[in-house]
């Protein structure tokens, strides 16, 4: 596109564009665009408060038997509940061909610790809470658009598509877990 | 020169349908295309830097803005937040920060480029006047933002310069209500302050948009100062794509390498360690300055011993260029054939950067050495007071009395006929001579 | 337009710049009489372009805060984990994350954080973790002021940057505690440092020489062997105020070792960038009078 230009010397000063010169300019200057730009985009990131907060701590004995705690985290809600023995029961025996979403309950809790499911607490259809105890599975009932959940947590009637969520977490002691 | 014709064709199909519905490409074209006289030097190169200072400053201020809380309770420390946890963000605030001084460094180049080489003249009056704009602009954009770290500094440079509003006669108590939003700088000040920092750099944008289409309808100076003919089009100038562009970027690189040496290694030497003091309305800081850009017209503000006359004194310094197309009387655009002018002009250089300097003095404290002469008025001669005083005199003598006096009373050297003949000749050799004559070679 | 004027250009630009720059830099205050003494330097590991923190000064100096100034001096913008960011005193190279650094528990859990009971909302104090800030001494700005005789002590998070040269300022005035000058008339509840910045001239009788310095309503903090230090540095008044003095310049900008590293590669490539596009410019415009 450098036209050619008439200087007094008669030659043209047409830059070849060509040249491995000024290849060389324009890639070093796409890379200074990228080095300008990228610390921008990466400030969107979590920030080191909100990765702080990434991993919370909390004492299971406060949850009484048959009850379920709320927690925060992250700026979500989470299940702590502690199953009966019942309710254990229920979850184990229930055949895969009934669920919408197969997963065995031995793979929604801890070994040694079944009788506690923690669960983040957003419905898996559009994400709002369910409530604890109510539906046809004795687990969960979201209200929002009818999903029921068992006592393992997983859908078994209702819009929503996957079991409730089980967040990454570790037994501390058999007291304290560690969610995140 | 006046509009150049557009040359740009056409060529894919996509392109043919842009082009009679939205030209843009056609825009893109010209503007690449468009003939620029050749012996620009690098004082011309500030444009493109100011452009890129303008891109990075609300780039960097729009991220910023993500993190930061305009509220006297957490301001200060969501800036210190963005500083320690935000990713890069301790990159982000500083180049913020000294891309706020680099900005000043190259407006103030470019403004003095335009004083020298005559810029201002007819045809380009309206260049300079939104330029002039552009600089008030810029210089209340810097004000606000300031404000937003909640520091000492912040909060007492806001108290003394909404105080000046207070000085303007009859309205200027309910004005400076209405503007603070209480009766004293608080949290109705801040919040408000933030959302017009926000929004003066796209009216900064706005402005640049009209800069470059006066530019480019008048056409651009030269250091010679001549226009040039349509039939040296050929001959004296170059397309701005590849020859300004990679010109400009040149300039822009070694711009970005001192903009880097600030930012990576010397983050603060441009700010002032009380700004790291939360702001506390009960203590005033022992010295209240601005930021050094600002320097130059707090000084002029001190050298009035009335409140409301510093007042008008500091706007009049910043007014006074908007009429400057009308107060030289030159016939002579540039000044390298205005000798006369040329000393003027570069005392001129000097009193603003005395001036710079003694905005950030004490006026009490002597000038030279320690001894006091006599009393003048109401301060010794030897001290900062005066010194701001008498050079405050010329900043606005140089304007309103030298600037016409000089272009009505000098002897300007020849100016060549075209701009290609002093390069040919190997100097400045002078003729009044047709054009015919400077076809030389070729 | 040849070589010479090219660069003889571009050397009146960068004159300029630096010029301006120059009066950036050197527009200060001016002095006035009597004004303290220039501090003097700590001879910190940290200072200049290639400066970096000595992790163990760090250690040193955050057990110096954290015994001696913490019961006063808050710092509010500072979190237990940070002591842990890359740079920081308990940095260590296998951690998964600076909340996660097994240092940094255990300091936060010596502290103790004021919360409130997840069940019944009453106020308690539980162990701290990395997350937290660090716990200000005082519950408000008021009491602070009123258990300090009016004067509240200011906080620490940005002191490095929220005085001129602030690093050797903190070392100096740590230090520079001397004896009343003869003549001079103390206040109450103040004592006379030679750092501390004020005009003692109201103080002085008429026509005697004005001391450097000012009152400072902090007595002196540090005496030998007060902190005894874990790497069995000898704990001198001088070695604790030149440990905190680096433990409050980290702390007030803790990336800015990263920040220098980052810089000299930045100022590397701007470099290379500049003569790659130099020699292109030249390419482009050969040949062309001008």
């Amino acid at each position: 596109m450098a036209e050619s230009v008439e200087t007094e010397n008669g030659e043209g000063g047409d830059a070849s564009r060509r040249d491995f010169i000024h290849i060389a300019a324009g890639a070093a200057a796409v890379g200074a665009g990228a080095m300008l730009v990228w610390p921008l985009i990466n400030s969107m990131n979590p920030a080191a408060d909100t990765l702080a907060l990434a991993s919370i701590e909390f004492d299971i004995s406060k949850v009484q038997e048959g009850q379920q705690v709320v927690i925060k985290w992250q700026g979500k809600p989470v299940f702590v509940r502690y199953r009966t023995p019942r309710e254990i029961q229920e979850a184990v025996v229930a055949p895969m061909s009934a669920l919408k979403d197969p997963q065995a309950d031995g793979d929604r809790i801890k070994a040694g610790h079944q009788q506690y499911l923690v669960l983040l607490g957003n419905c898996t259809h559009l994400g709002c809470i369910p409530t604890f105890g109510a539906g046809d599975f004795g687990g969960w009932f979201c209200p929002c658009h009818g999903s029921h959940y068992d006592t393992s947590g997983r859908i078994r009637k209702g819009p929503a598509p996957t079991n409730l969520v089980v967040p990454e977490y570790a037994y501390l002691s058999d007291t304290r877990i560690k969610i995140g | 020169m006046s509009e150049h014709a557009s040359t740009y064709v056409p060529k894919s199909g996509v392109e043919k349908w842009l082009d009679t519905r939205l030209p843009i490409i056609r825009f893109g074209a010209d503007y690449m295309s468009l003939p620029t006289p050749k012996n620009l030097n690098y004082w011309y190169t500030f444009g493109g830097i100011l452009a890129l200072c303008l891109i990075v400053q609300i780039a960097s201020g729009i991220i910023l803005a993500m993190h930061y809380v305009p509220n006297t309770e957490m301001a200060f420390a969501s800036v210190e937040r963005i500083m320690r946890d935000v990713n890069g963000g301790d990159l982000i605030r500083y180049t913020h920060a000294n891309g706020a001084s680099m900005f000043f460094i190259a407006v103030y180049i470019h403004m003095l480029r335009g004083l020298y080489y005559g810029s201002y003249k007819a045809p380009r009056e309206m260049i300079w006047i939104i330029g002039c704009l552009i600089f008030f602009l810029m210089i209340a954009t810097a004000f606000l933002g300031y404000v937003l770290p909640w520091g000492q500094m912040s909060y007492w440079g806001a108290e003394v310069i909404t105080n000046l509003i207070g000085a303007i006669p009859l309205i200027g108590e309910p004005v400076l209500i209405w503007l603070r939003g209480g009766p004293a700088i608080d949290n109705a000040t801040l919040n408000r302050f933030f959302s017009l920092h926000y929004l003066l750099p796209f009216v900064i944008a706005g402005c640049v948009v009209l800069h470059l289409w006066a530019l480019h309808t008048a056409g651009q100076n030269n250091p010679v100062g001549i226009l040039i003919p349509k039939d040296r089009e050929k001959k004296d100038m170059l397309p701005f794509h590849p020859y300004f562009t990679v010109k400009d970027g040149f300039a822009i690189i070694l711009f970005l390498i001192l903009f880097a040496t600030f930012v990576f290694f010397m983050p603060t030497a441009l700010g002032h360690a009380d700004n790291y003091i939360p702001a506390n309305p009960l203590v005033t800081p022992a010295h209240i300055v601005p930021e050094w850009y600002m320097l130059p017209f707090y000084a002029i503000l001190r050298a009035i011993p009335d409140k409301f006359g510093g007042v008008v004194a500091m706007f009049a310094a910043i007014g006074v260029l908007f009429i400057l197309p009308w107060l030289d009387t030159s016939k002579v655009r540039s000044m390298r054939y205005r000798p006369t002018m040329r000393t003027f002009f570069i005392i001129f250089v000097i009193v603003a950067l005395i001036l710079g300097w003694c905005g950030a003095q004490l006026p009490d404290a002597p000038v030279i050495g320690e001894f006091k002469t006599f009393i003048l008025i109401d301060g010794d001669l030897n001290s900062y007071l005066w010194l701001t005083r008498f050079t405050t005199a010329y900043y606005f003598a140089f304007f309103l009395i030298i600037m016409p006096l000089v272009g009505l009373r000098e002897t300007p050297q020849p100016i060549p006929a075209t701009i290609s003949e002093p390069v040919l000749s190997g100097g400045y050799a002078m003729t009044a001579a047709a054009p015919a004559s400077a076809e030389k070679k070729g | 337009m040849t070589l010479q004027t090219n660069i003889r250009a571009m050397k009146k630009t960068l004159v300029l710049i630096a010029a301006v720059a120059g009066l950036g830099l050197a527009a200060q205050p001016a002095l006035a009489a009597g004004e303290k003494h220039t501090p003097r330097s700590g001879g910190f590991s940290f200072e200049g372009p290639f400066g970096t923190f000595d992790q163990g000064q760090l250690q040193r100096g955050y057990k110096v805060y954290r015994e001696v100034c913490a019961s006063c001096h808050s710092m509010d913008l500072m979190h237990f984990r940070t002591l842990a960011e890359p740079g920081g005193p308990f940095y260590e190279s296998g951690q998964a994350s600076p909340a996660e650094n097994r240092f940094v528990k255990a300091l936060a859990k010596e502290a103790q954080i004021g919360d409130i009971d997840t069940e019944t909302g009453e106020p308690l104090m539980r162990d701290g973790t990395p997350a937290d800030r660090f716990p200000n001494p005082y519950p408000n700005p008021t009491a602070a002021a009123a258990a300090n005789g009016g004067a509240a002590p200011p906080d620490l998070s940005v002191m490095a940057k929220a005085r001129h040269d602030g690093a050797n300022y903190i070392y100096s005035l740590l230090t520079g505690y001397a004896a009343v000058p003869q003549g001079l008339q103390m206040r109450p509840g103040q004592n006379y440092n030679k750092y501390m910045s004020g005009d003692l001239t109201p103080f002085m009788p008429e026509g005697a020489e004005v001391p450097p310095g000012g009152f400072i309503a902090m007595a002196n903090p540090l005496s030998t062997g007060q902190v005894t230090y874990d790497d069995e540095t000898v704990a001198s008044v001088d070695q604790m105020a030149k440990d905190v003095a680096a433990y409050i310049a980290w702390a007030s900008d803790p990336k800015q070792v990263q920040r220098k590293q980052a810089g000299l590669g930045v100022m590397i490539f701007l470099f290379l960038f500049a003569g790659i596009t130099y020699l292109s410019y030249r390419r482009i415009w050969k040949g062309v009078a001008h």
